[in-house]
């Protein structure tokens, strides 16, 4: 009785991402009422600067009351649905945006179009640039939820292009050209290359090496590039954030058929953390995908009372100002808090400049470099350690093994449980492992003597058998 | 590529792009043959004008199916084998793709590109143009009266009031004293907090007169009735399905259900003869015709209290309907955004409180609930979902994180529903008023000698206007509406719009208005059909 598309399991809820939130919900982790249960470290989501919100409305309650010097603007905001979005609100953002990225790109109010979060203008933008059964590129590894709000309703398919740690996980030329050739080959036709700048789960900011493989790639192959630039405000460390917009600029590609085939999503969730407000948007400098996605806006349009609170504590300048440098710094102290953290039970982390995780490295703790063993050890972490953090397989990792571990949605005395937790599991499979490394030892030397002679028996010895 | 041809006159310049659809290529294929043809009956011979076209296009299949993209592999089986797998929509976008798109220029979806287009309908039309030169009574007397807008502004001092002396802390949730947003700025559940559906099942249990209670863990919550709707779609039909619409219906409808979902529309069409009732007749009909031409009905699309005509279906009818969907095996959506806006004595029965006594199938009925029109905040996004189906629920609330209510909005709401004093209050006031300007309205359009359908409910009145057109046909209708929105400066929406069979009918809103704009209305109305003899003939 249901469409397909409701009785489908192609939603990617099924995934081990999400599956680790379930376990937590079940027994979520509570300093006082419950210290033995799990830990949420799989969740991007930016709690270190609140106080600094919270007291910014404490001192402006008339923006909280819906009024404007001494006047209720109620009435107005209540009859607000225009999907162009409140025009101050547009103005404040674009400044916000261009702020954040020193500048150097100008943002036009009238390319932007407001959604209700992130998830709702990145699908939008899909829908607007993809017919069902046309596909888009996405480097891996790439955040889990791709795989529900680009592909669900709007039936495009996602190609990925893989990326390994060999090189940091940076998109090379070679990759992007490797998947379009299996994107044919599958008779898919390719739209577009959708990048996460700052990437989600690295951590880190595309060098201008990167962003111009990009761009010259979208020019050859005639095709979108969306920048999913969602965590732009959380880059805490150099090397500077670099917007694909700014990389354009540079090769003075403005007036070039590939400008318009570039668009920006963003969102206030990540660096202002505000998540439960749903203000997402989409920045496009194409004119019938403006045209197109404001109309489309009209299932996920912002709030009109949210619109205008935020559209007040954005014009406050000193106040975002403030606001970006101190969560900057926060965001940077705990991030060191962790890797340190980790560093001292023998794991070692990517490096990042940016974002609300890390991107862990936790092969050596695997019993086999595979995918079962990645599962088994996602499983330990998770019922025996008491961590929910998120295995790479979920993220479409090509390599075992990774893991991607959130820090900035706990304060420090949970950061230091999780810590210990893990140096305590570390040591004791560190101990385990040895016997188990001994035992394996005697029993290969034992049976490698006794397969020898047996061999020897039939003549024709299999140097194979000796590798385990 | 440029195909050029060998016979050298000027045949029609054909511009083949890469990977159209099949259909496309047909329209192209003939728009060869038919110019050559055409060439060849002067010149060349029978031979040459049978042979170079069928040669031609037989290099065209070739062409066309080394280029034709296959169904991908890991989607979810497609159920529908009908033939017109790509929607309505990408036909007549690539046909216009034809005539204006050059080699080169950006390649966006077919979806875009048709919806991108402005739009032509008089509602939106309308809608733009008294927004760009808006009437007030004191800074611009000469600006358009909006009566094309279901918009009620007749209770905004009591909301206002309401804010003023609630507002300040209802929404930063002072405990103890101490301000504290943590609970609004982090994620929420997708669907809505517990506390919100609690408050809203409650109101809708008001709003409906307590004869149904509503349950929250039934209730998905999106941003507006808008998403509401086109999320049902997405979860109770597949592309190329279809839902029956009694008309004349909302404008709205036609982007909230056929935008992205590739679900059609088919219209079931209702008369003034019997007060544009729905009869059971018209469904089966609608449903058989539909099903001979290979498309399949998922369900029915009703609006009760209807909009534009704002009359109610009655307890019967509502049996029958659900008889019906029982019969044919499809779903039922009620969209009952106007359950609080009656103004008639007529009961308004719910579909809820209909299942609710009988031993109906429950799993097909769902219910589609707003508060921008009941509580006049359109702005800040409230819709609802209500079913009693646990599969389309659970869907439904997957659906919800693509247009979820903004946390800010579910604070104050929380606070504002549970006010029992105020709601009540509010309720009471705002029936009063609404009788009050419906009967003016009405009354004034009766001096008109303009009569308008029975109506209990709605902010509007579905006026008869066909004696004032020049010709009873659709272009006679618009034309009307074009004199009355620019000569008149009043902008309503035409029959037409509403996609109503009978020309000469229009939607006039009146919750707009403040009492004393209505004889400045009626006095427009007069002057922009001054030529017309039946108005001189009025008492």
């Amino acid at each position: 009785m249901l469409s397909s598309k409701a009785s489908c399991n192609s939603h990617g809820q099924d995934s081990s991402y999400f599956l680790g939130w379930q376990l937590y919900e079940n027994n979520p982790f509570h300093e006082v009422e419950n210290p033995t249960g799990i830990i949420q470290m799989g969740l991007a989501e930016n709690q270190l600067s609140f106080d600094l919100v919270e007291s910014w409305l404490r001192k402006n309650p008339e923006v909280m009351e819906l009024k404007k010097g001494g006047e209720s603007v109620f009435r107005e905001l209540a009859l607000f649905q225009d999907y162009h979005g409140l025009p101050t609100f547009k103005n404040e953002l674009v400044e916000y945006m261009a702020k954040m990225r020193g500048n150097k790109v100008k943002f036009d109010p009238n390319n932007l179009v407001l959604a209700a979060g992130a998830t709702s203008a990145n699908e939008t933008l899909i829908f607007c640039l993809a017919d069902p059964g046309e596909a888009i590129l996405l480097p891996t590894p790439y955040y889990p939820g791709f795989d529900r709000d680009l592909k669900w309703r709007t039936g495009v398919e996602i190609v990925p292009v893989h990326c390994w740690s060999s090189n940091g996980f940076r998109i090379t030329m070679f990759a992007l050209e490797e998947a379009y050739e299996r994107a044919q080959k599958l008779n898919l036709k390719v739209k577009g290359v959708l990048i996460t700048n700052p990437s989600n789960p690295l951590g880190t900011t595309m060098t201008k090496e990167e962003l111009d493989h990009l761009i010259t790639f979208a020019m050859a192959k005639n095709i979108h590039v969306i920048s999913d630039e969602v965590f732009s405000g959380t880059v805490f460390d150099s090397p500077g954030f670099i917007s694909i917009l700014e990389a354009a600029m540079d090769r003075n590609l403005e007036n070039t058929d590939v400008w318009s085939r570039i668009h920006i999503v963003y969102s206030l969730s990540k660096d202002l953390g505000l998540p439960g407000f749903r203000v997402g948007m989409i920045y496009s400098n194409n004119k019938t995908v403006v045209g197109a996605s404001t109309k489309m806006s009209s299932f996920g349009l912002v709030s009109s009372q949210t619109q205008y609170l935020l559209t007040n504590v954005l014009a406050s300048k000193r106040f975002t100002s403030k606001y970006m440098k101190e969560n900057q710094k926060r965001l940077k102290k705990r991030k060191e808090m962790l890797v340190s953290g980790l560093k001292k039970s023998g794991i070692e982390c990517l490096k990042s400049n940016a974002g609300l995780f890390c991107w862990v490295d936790m092969r050596h703790l695997l019993s086999s470099n595979t995918l079962e063993a990645e599962t088994k050890l996602w499983n330990q972490m998770v019922c025996d350690v008491g961590l929910n953090i998120s295995p790479g397989s979920s993220f479409h990792c090509s390599e075992p093994g990774w893991f991607r571990v959130c820090f900035a949605n706990m304060s420090r005395g949970t950061l230091q449980v999780a810590m210990r937790r893990i140096k305590d599991f570390v040591e004791r499979s560190n101990f385990m492992g040895r016997i188990k490394m001994n035992y394996q030892q005697n029993m290969s030397s034992l049976s490698r003597k006794l397969l020898s002679n047996w061999v020897r028996k039939l003549s024709s010895p299999d140097p194979n058998e000796h590798e385990r | 590529t440029h195909l050029s041809f060998p016979l050298g006159h000027d045949p029609a310049p054909l511009v083949v792009q890469t990977r159209k659809p099949v259909r496309a290529a047909a329209a192209a294929a003939m728009r060869l043959i038919v110019p050559l043809q055409s060439v060849v009956q002067g010149r060349g011979g029978l031979i040459f004008g049978s042979l170079i076209p069928c040669a031609l296009f037989y290099f065209l299949q070739l062409y066309l199916k080394r280029h034709r993209s296959p169904k991908p592999q890991s989607n979810p089986p497609s159920p529908t084998t009908s033939s017109p797998k790509l929607a309505e929509m990408t036909r007549t976008s690539s046909r216009s793709n034809l005539f204006s798109r050059s080699i080169g220029q950006v390649r966006i979806s077919s979806r875009a590109i048709s919806i991108a287009k402005p739009n032509e309908s008089p509602y939106y039309i309308g809608l733009d143009k008294a927004s760009e030169d808006p009437y007030d009574r004191l800074s611009n007397p000469d600006g358009v009266i909006q009566l094309g807008l279901s918009e009620n502004r007749l209770c905004f001092d009591l909301i206002e009031k309401w804010m003023s002396e609630n507002l300040g802390h209802s929404i930063t949730g002072r405990d103890n004293g101490e301000l504290n947003i943590n609970g609004i700025a982090t994620y929420q559940p997708f669907d809505g907090t517990m506390e919100l559906k609690l408050a809203m099942a409650g109101f809708m249990s008001h709003i409906m007169g307590g004869a149904v209670t509503f349950e929250p863990s039934q209730m998905v919550l999106t941003a507006g009735a808008t998403p509401a709707i086109e999320t049902l779609c997405f979860c109770l039909a597949d592309q190329g399905n279809a839902f029956l619409v009694p008309t004349p219906y909302y404008p709205g409808f036609d982007r909230d259900v056929k935008f992205r979902t590739g679900v059609e529309l088919i219209p079931v069409h209702c008369r003034s003869t019997d007060n544009f009732a729905l009869s059971i007749t018209a469904l089966d009909q609608a449903f058989n015709q539909t099903r001979k031409h290979g498309t399949k009905i998922r369900g029915i699309l009703l609006s009760n209290p209807a909009n534009p005509v704002g009359n109610l279906l009655s307890r019967e009818m509502l049996y029958a309907i659900l008889d019906f969907a029982r019969e044919k095996n499809i779903h039922v959506i009620s969209d009952e955004i106007f359950a609080g806006s009656m103004y008639g004595n007529e009961e308004f029965v719910s579909m809820a409180e209909v299942l609710d006594s009988e031993g109906f199938d429950k799993n097909r009925v769902h219910i589609v609930y707003g508060l921008s029109k009941d509580l006049s905040l359109p702005g800040f996004r409230v819709g609802v979902i209500y079913s009693f189906n646990e599969n389309v629920l659970a869907a439904a609330r997957k659906l919800t994180r693509f247009s979820s209510v903004s946390a800010p909005t579910q604070r104050l709401l929380v606070s504002m529903l549970s006010d029992a004093r105020f709601i009540e209050e509010y309720i009471k006031t705002n029936k009063r008023r609404l009788q009050n300007m419906h009967a003016l309205f009405v009354a004034g359009l009766k001096g008109l000698n303009i009569r308008c359908a029975d109506s209990s409910a709605g902010l509007y009145c579905w006026a008869d206007m066909s004696k004032l057109i020049s010709s009873y046909s659709e272009k006679g209708e618009l034309e009307l509406w074009d004199k009355l929105l620019n000569v008149g400066k009043i902008n309503v929406t035409p029959g037409s719009a509403c996609h109503c069979i009978e020309p000469g009918w229009f939607r006039c809103c009146f919750t707009t208005l403040a009492e004393e704009d209505i004889p400045v209305v009626l006095e427009r109305i007069r002057k922009a059909v001054e030529n017309t003899t039946d108005l001189l003939n009025s008492s």
